[in-house]
C-alpha cells in the first residue's frame, strides 16, 4: 500500500451556524463569511501540514480544486503545488485534480501541469476531473457539455504533451490554430493521471480503457459503493481484455488515529460530522445540475444519494457505512488491512485533516498515522500487490 | 375538447412529436422549459379559432434528442425547416418562456412564414440590474410554487404524482433546457441587436408577479421590438397560459385578429 496525505484546505474558521440563514456552504454562501486574516493563517498552517507529511515519509501529498465554497480554499490548486515543490523533497506532489470542463482554454492546464512536472523533476501526479455539480453553478460552465468538454480537453492536453508542436487542434468546443506546449512535461510520456470519481458509468468505462488505464480513485463514498466501483473497474478491464493491477486503484477516505478508540472518537466525532453535514452538504440542485451525467447515471446517483447523503450523518452512521476510519493504531491498521484484502487497491489517499480539526490534532493524527499505522501496512501488504508495482517506480 | 391528433414527423433528421387540432388560420405554439405536455385547456381554447400546431421541441417530450442540438440557434433553424416542411404559411406564432425566446430567434432570422407573434413572458434578453429567478437552483417544489401566484394551482400541480414515464420526460426536458439556457442564463447576448428585424405585429404578455423574469423584462423587450404591445396581467406568475388562460387567449386573439 502507498500512502498519500490529502488536504482539502477547508475554511475551518467558518461560522457553522451559517445553515440557519443559508442553504449551502457552496456557491451562495456570502463571501463575507470569509476573513482573509484567518485565511492567511490557514493557508500557511495547511502547507506546513503537507510539508510535515513529506518529512514523515508519506508517498505523496495532495491538493485539489473547488470553487466558491468554504469546503476547500483551493480554486487554483497549482499555486499550492508550486509552493510545495520548493518545500518538499521526497513525496510526490499530486493535484487531484483540475476540473477540465470549467476551463475555456484547457491548453493552460497542459502548460501549468508541464511547468509543475519540470519544477518537481517528475515528482508529480496529475488528476483530471469534471468537477462536482456545484462547480457548474460557480463557473457558469454548462453541465450538459461537461462530459464532452472533459474528454475533448483531455485529448487536447495529452496531444499537447506527447505530439511535437506546433499542430492544429480542431474540436467541437476547443479550437486552436497553434498547439505547442512549452515547457514539455518532465516525465515520459507525461505525468501519471489519476481520475478521482464517485463512480459514474461514463467515467469507469473511460478510465479503464487500455489506451488510458488511469488510476481510478474513489472518493468519500459508502464502502459498499467503493467496493462495487473497484470491482466494476476490474470487470471493465477484463472486458477490454486485460487484467488491471492494484496500482490502478485508489481510495480516498478521512481517517483519524489516536491513542485509543475512545480518545479517537472523542476528538474526531464533532469534526467529521461537521465535515459531512456542514462543509460537504449542499442541496441536490447544487450537486446534480441537469445534464451533468447521462439520464441513467443521474437517476442512479440520485437514488444512492437520497439513501445516504440527504440525511444527517452521525459518527455512527459514518462508521457503519465505512465512510470514516477512526480509532487506535491497531483498529486503523486492522480496518485498512481488511479493506486492502477486500478491494485489492494500492493507493490510500488519507484525509487526515477535516472540517475544523485543529492544528494540534492534525499534527498528532499525521504523526500517529505515519509512525504507527504506515509501517505495519507496508510490512503486511500482500505479496501480490507489491509485485505489481510497475518498474517505472 | 377539440378534435386533435398526435403524430410523429421526421424533420431535419429528428423524429418530432406534434399535437395538432382545430381549424382556421395556422398557429404554431412553442412550449417552454416544462415541455408541451398533453392536450390542455389552453390548447382547446386556441384551437377554437386556429389550426393549432404544438410540436415538442427536439430534446423534449417524445421528440428525439438529435446530435446536432446544441443551442437556441440550432433550434431556431430547425423550426424554419419545420415550417417549410409542414408548409405553414401566414402563421401566428405563440411562444411561452423558453418558447418565446425561440419565437424571437426564429423571427429575427425570417418572418417569411409568420403573420404575428405572441410572446408570453419570454426568455431571451438580459436586463442589467434586474435579478432573475434561478430555476436550476430551486428544488422542484420551489420551482412550481414560484411559477404561480395562485398557490392553489401550485398545490394541485404538486399533488399530481407523475408516472415513471412522465418523470423521465420531465427530467429529459430539464436536461435539454440546461443545454439551451444554462449559460448565458436564459438569454442570447446577440439577440437584442437584431430584434428590430421583427416586422410582424407582436404582443408581449407578462405576469405582474413573475418571479423568474420580472416585469421590467417585459418593458425592456417592448422597447426592442418595433411596434410591440405589452400587456401586464394582474395577479399572474410566469405561466400565463395556465394561470390566466382567459387573458392569455384574449392577448393572442387581439394580435392575431389585428394581423389578419
Amino acid at each position: 500500500m502507498k500512502f498519500f496525505f490529502f488536504h482539502l484546505m477547508p475554511y475551518g474558521a467558518l461560522d457553522l451556524d451559517y445553515l440557519d440563514k443559508h442553504e449551502s456552504p457552496w456557491v451562495t454562501l456570502p463571501n463575507t463569511y470569509y476573513d482573509p486574516k484567518k485565511g492567511f493563517e490557514l493557508y500557511h498552517r495547511y502547507l506546513d501540514e503537507l510539508e510535515l507529511a513529506d518529512q514523515l515519509g508519506f508517498d505523496g501529498v495532495c491538493v485539489n480544486e473547488h470553487h466558491q465554497t468554504a469546503y476547500g480554499m483551493m480554486p487554483a490548486p497549482n499555486i499550492l503545488a508550486g509552493a510545495l515543490a520548493r518545500r518538499t523533497t521526497n513525496a510526490k506532489v499530486c493535484v487531484l485534480g483540475r476540473a477540465l470542463p470549467l476551463i475555456n482554454e484547457p491548453i493552460t492546464i497542459a502548460e501549468e501541469f508541464a511547468m509543475l512536472d519540470n519544477l518537481l523533476g517528475g515528482r508529480f501526479i496529475t488528476g483530471f476531473v469534471r468537477g462536482i455539480g456545484c462547480e457548474y453553478h460557480a463557473s457558469g460552465a454548462n453541465p450538459a457539455f461537461s462530459l464532452e468538454r472533459f474528454r475533448e480537453a483531455h485529448d487536447l492536453i495529452i496531444r499537447a504533451w506527447t505530439e511535437p508542436g506546433p499542430f492544429e487542434f480542431e474540436g467541437k468546443h476547443f479550437h486552436l490554430q497553434y498547439v505547442n506546449c512549452w515547457p514539455r512535461p518532465y516525465q515520459e510520456p507525461h505525468p501519471p493521471i489519476w481520475v478521482p470519481t464517485q463512480g459514474s458509468t461514463e467515467t469507469v468505462e473511460w478510465a479503464a480503457h487500455p489506451d488510458r488505464k488511469y488510476n481510478y480513485l474513489l472518493t468519500f463514498s459508502p464502502i459498499k459503493s467503493v467496493q462495487a466501483n473497484m470491482d466494476n473497474y476490474r470487470r471493465m478491464a477484463e472486458g477490454y481484455g486485460y487484467e488491471s493491477t492494484p496500482d490502478q486503484l485508489g481510495w480516498a477516505t478521512p481517517i483519524y488515529v489516536a491513542e485509543t478508540d475512545a480518545i479517537a472518537r472523542k476528538e474526531a466525532e464533532q469534526h467529521i460530522e461537521d465535515f459531512f453535514n456542514k462543509f460537504l452538504y449542499s442541496p441536490m440542485e447544487y450537486k446534480m445540475p441537469p445534464g451533468y451525467s447521462s439520464l441513467g447515471s443521474y437517476k442512479k446517483v440520485m437514488e444512492q444519494k437520497m439513501r445516504v447523503r440527504m440525511k444527517h450523518l452521525s459518527f455512527d452512521n459514518l462508521m457503519e457505512e465505512g465512510m470514516f476510519i477512526c480509532g487506535s493504531p491497531n483498529t486503523v491498521v486492522e480496518t485498512l488491512q481488511k479493506r486492502e484484502q477486500d478491494m485489492k487497491f494500492e493507493n490510500l489517499v488519507a484525509m487526515l485533516q477535516f472540517g475544523a480539526l485543529s492544528a494540534e490534532m492534525t499534527d498528532k493524527n499525521l504523526r500517529m498515522f505515519a509512525n504507527e499505522v504506515m509501517p505495519k501496512l507496508q510490512a503486511s501488504s500482500p505479496q501480490g500487490a507489491r509485485e505489481t508495482i510497475p518498474a517505472a517506480e | 375538447m377539440a378534435d386533435h391528433k398526435s403524430e410523429t414527423i421526421d424533420i431535419s433528421g429528428c423524429k418530432t412529436a406534434i399535437l395538432r387540432g382545430g381549424s382556421g388560420p395556422t398557429m404554431l405554439f412553442l412550449h417552454g422549459a416544462g415541455g408541451a405536455g398533453a392536450w390542455s385547456p389552453y390548447m382547446d381554447a386556441l384551437a377554437a379559432n386556429f389550426d393549432l400546431v404544438v410540436p415538442s421541441h427536439p430534446g423534449f417530450g417524445m421528440s428525439d434528442t438529435p446530435d446536432w442540438l446544441d443551442n437556441m440557434s440550432d433550434l431556431s433553424f430547425f423550426y424554419l425547416d419545420l415550417m417549410k416542411q409542414l408548409d405553414l404559411t401566414d402563421t401566428h406564432v405563440v411562444g411561452n418562456s423558453l418558447g418565446g425566446w425561440l419565437a424571437m430567434e426564429i423571427a429575427v432570422r425570417s418572418t417569411q412564414r409568420i403573420k404575428s407573434l405572441t410572446l408570453a413572458s419570454p426568455a431571451g434578453i438580459h436586463v442589467q440590474g434586474v435579478p432573475k429567478g434561478d430555476i436550476f437552483l430551486w428544488d422542484p417544489e420551489t420551482r412550481v410554487r414560484n411559477s404561480f401566484v395562485n398557490q392553489t394551482m401550485a398545490d394541485a400541480r404538486l399533488a399530481a404524482v407523475p408516472t415513471d414515464a412522465e418523470a423521465d420526460i420531465a427530467l429529459k426536458n430539464h436536461f435539454t433546457t440546461a443545454k439551451l439556457a444554462w449559460q448565458p442564463r436564459f438569454y442570447n447576448p446577440d439577440l437584442r441587436k437584431w430584434l428590430h428585424r421583427i416586422d410582424v405585429p407582436t404582443m408581449i404578455l407578462w405576469g405582474d408577479s413573475d418571479k423568474i423574469f420580472p416585469v421590467p423584462y417585459g418593458h425592456a423587450l417592448k422597447e426592442l421590438i418595433p411596434g410591440a404591445e405589452l400587456r401586464v396581467i394582474a395577479d399572474c406568475g410566469h405561466l400565463i397560459h395556465q394561470e390566466k388562460t382567459d387573458e392569455f387567449i384574449a392577448g393572442v386573439n387581439a394580435i392575431a385578429g389585428a394581423a389578419s
